[in-house]
């Protein structure tokens, strides 16, 4: 997928003023943020559970390499080929090289975040192969120009009832409908002869499970289940990290993701892939080929930003980020928004492709204080940050107002010049009403707020001046 | 009891009163109170912008010029925070420098924090009367715990009335320098924190750091709003300062 994430400041402009954008986000607030605080209460000890979790995954990552083997191998032995992708290259080639070797015309997809990293559907459609995307919200997407996502878990959260009831109007050609029900059927109807005439199916995979081989899905929409059983050939596409020891461990994570990400118990459909259709099965793939992705996390793996990759992708983080919440998913400029995109995507897409996005975030701690698997967020896009200035990527103004003021600030006599001077300079600038208007240099602030002047004394001067006359 | 109070950089420069409140209120907990002269900043800001090698100069001089105190206290969850939660990691690499960090650590506290569980101040001052509404702030709710210290206080103040907010615990969109690199997401947000604690109808708006009440009173005042008064803790709880 095409990358635009240094333009987030401009993008996050127009996200602010764009009324539609601000109504539909309203429902990240009042849905997905009481949802996962009600289903966390009522689970009991969801701590413990996130610290199992936790445990969990760094164990998987641990011993990353080893898992991942035992995963191939028992996938292997239930007949399913796997298949190893370096890059987002090197994983469309290798499914577009299934779909030719197969004759594929047509394959139905179910939602995959990573399949949007990789920007498949370009590549399958320039082999001549048609992608229908068919979780709801990735269709509304597809049948919209090819929009991206702006939620890793609900693609169009960005998008009003009333858009979609024009869109499918225009599209569908249909009587327009608001109701939510006919919708879904309208969408239904057209995508129900595709699942029965594409040769192949597309998921992702939420976990890998290293001791059956087993990819799973996790999902409210009857589609996964389809896209994985229906066609002749399924084709998994997945990051390496997705990979869990046991189906115990599954069971802890299966607890954790749903209540984190939509505050349910547990989603409509849990859909366990092992292997292909065995002689007595009713359905199932005849060929099942898994493709793992690298794409940059092994390199997260050996970094400081290893935490990063205990991601379960719950969205968690962005629905209650407060940025996200004030200026949607788009603004970040790729696959993965909010604060754990700012981790990833810099790691996955390239530092120099998304310096702005370590920056994204006020710091406030509240992603880390929901993340199912503890992954402090904050703490890792600060490591970016550091990251930065070591390469020095920063601009040469921020970086030399930072060490002129540091340097201030370790000197304290000078410092005490240095305030002394300013808390006079600003309290000039405050005039009457005691409040900055317009502050040099910190336009930032002042476009929208204006700044409390201080009264013109700094506290070291007025402390000093009173123990003198004691 | 003998405690060091760090000012913190921004109640120095733009809030004094800040300061002296707390002074105020650590005497009356009855404790003996010194204020390092020498003192500057944390060096968060550094920390913050990614500036490592900046920070860690700070946190050596709040080192060498808190260390051997009984107790350091400061009137701001988030500088309290960055010396009690991320000071060990800034000094990781200098066993001697990370040994004398968690030293300090141990007996930094944010002020209400302080007056609360340590000093177990009886009794406030503060003459404040009508109804507050309380922003917890975001480095002192979450990496401290600050959230019914501040309000326990605030409690033993016969005419003062609390009106929680709805979100009380969202950022108000300060963050920092992350106020200025992108002021209109900030703005957007200091408008939500304001328009959930205007919905109280509380006189003031009080909060436990100077950095999330210039911007919230910023923004106020920048819609016009010059009713609502924008205080922190230590101001209400000491009340006139001599
Ligand atoms: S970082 Fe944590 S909260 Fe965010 S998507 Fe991943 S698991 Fe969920």
């Amino acid at each position: 997928m095409e990358i635009h994430s240094n333009d987030f400041k401009a993008r996050a402009r127009e996200a602010l003023a764009n009324p539609n954008l601000q109504k539909a986000l309203k429902l990240v607030q009042v849905k997905f943020v009481p949802g996962r605080a009600a289903a966390a209460a009522e689970f009991g000890d969801f701590e413990a559970l996130r610290d199992a979790g936790r445990d969990i995954r760094n164990r998987a990552l641990e011993n990353l390499d080893l898992w991942l083997e035992r995963f191939e191998q028992e996938a292997i032995r239930r007949g399913a080929r796997v298949h190893w992708a370096r890059d987002a290259a090197e994983a469309n080639a290798i499914i577009v090289g299934i779909a030719q070797a197969n004759g594929v015309k047509k394959v139905v997809k179910s939602k995959s975040m990573v399949s949007e990293e990789c920007g498949l559907n370009d590549a399958l459609e320039a082999a001549g192969v048609t992608p229908v995307e068919t979780d709801l919200g990735e269709y509304i997407l597809q049948i919209n120009d090819h929009e991206p996502p702006s939620h890793i878990v609900a693609p169009v959260i960005h998008k009003t009832r009333d858009e979609v009831s024009d869109l499918f109007h225009a599209k569908h050609g249909k009587p327009r409908t608001e109701d939510i029900g006919a919708l879904c059927r309208e969408a239904r109807e057209i995508l129900r002869p595709h699942f029965l005439s594409a040769d192949m199916g597309i998921s992702g995979a939420n976990f890998l499970v290293a001791e059956t081989g087993s990819t799973v899905i996790v999902t409210n929409e009857g589609n996964g289940r389809l896209c994985t059983t229906v066609p002749r050939i399924h084709v998994a596409l997945t990051g390496i990290e997705k990979v869990v020891p046991t189906l115990e461990d599954l069971s802890v994570l299966l607890r954790l993701l749903p209540r984190s990400a939509t505050g349910q118990p547990i989603t409509n459909y849990v859909s366990m892939n092992t292997g292909v259709a065995g002689s007595g099965d009713s359905d199932g793939p005849e060929q099942f080929h898994i493709v793992l992705l690298d794409n940059g996390r092994s390199r997260v793996l050996g970094s400081e930003l290893k935490e990063m990759l205990r991601c379960i992708r719950c969205g968690a983080c962005m629905n209650h980020c407060p940025v996200y919440q004030a200026v949607g998913g788009h603004a970040y400029g790729w696959v993965y928004p909010g604060p754990m995109g700012s981790v990833l995507t810099p790691s996955y897409a390239g530092m120099e492709h998304a310096h702005e996005l370590p920056h994204t975030a006020t710091g406030c701690g509240q992603c880390s204080a929901v993340c199912p698997v503890r992954i402090p967020l904050p703490e890792l896009m600060r490591k970016e940050r550091e990251m930065q200035v070591e390469a020095g990527l920063r601009p040469w103004q921020e970086r030399l107002s930072l060490k002129l003021w540091g340097w201030s600030a370790s000197q304290s006599w000078l410092y005490g010049i240095g305030t002394a001077i300013a808390a006079r300079f600003l309290k000039r600038l405050g005039g009457a009403d005691k409040l900055i208007h317009r502050l040099p240099l910190g336009g930032g602030w002042t476009d929208g707020r204006d700044f409390p002047a201080p009264a013109g004394k700094t506290f070291r001067e007025l402390y000093r001046a009173r123990k003198n006359l004691h | 009891m003998r405690v060091a109070l760090f000012v913190t950089c921004l109640a120095d420069l733009m809030r004094p009163n800040v300061a002296f409140a707390a002074l105020k209120l650590l005497k009356l907990a009855g404790c003996t109170v010194e204020v390092p002269e020498t003192q500057t900043c944390c060096g968060q800001p550094a920390y913050n912008s990614g500036d490592r090698a900046t920070a860690l100069t700070l946190a050596r001089k709040v080192i060498d010029e808190f260390e051997g105190y009984e107790y350091v206290v400061l009137p701001s969850g988030s500088c309290a925070g960055m010396i009690r939660a991320h000071y060990e990691e800034l000094c990781k690499d200098d066993p001697a420098l990370l040994a004398r960090a968690k030293k300090l650590a141990a007996c930094t506290y944010e002020l209400t924090d302080f007056l609360v569980n340590v000093a177990k101040l009886e009794s406030v001052p503060g003459d404040f009367a009508g109804s507050i509404t309380y922003h917890d702030s975001c480095s002192g709710l979450r990496e401290l715990g600050i959230k019914q210290q501040p309000r326990q206080l605030l409690g033993k103040m016969g005419q003062v009335e609390i009106k929680e907010m709805s979100e009380a615990e969202t950022c108000c969109g300060f963050g920092g320098t992350f106020s200025l690199k992108f002021g209109d997401i900030s703005t957007k947000l200091a408008d939500n924190k304001c328009e959930n604690a205007c919905a109280t109808g509380a006189d003031a708006i009080v909060g436990g750091d100077l950095g999330c009440l210039l911007n919230i009173e910023g923004r106020l005042r920048r819609k016009g709003d010059r009713k609502t008064q924008v205080l922190h803790v230590a101001e209400v709880l000491a009340g006139k300062l001599d």
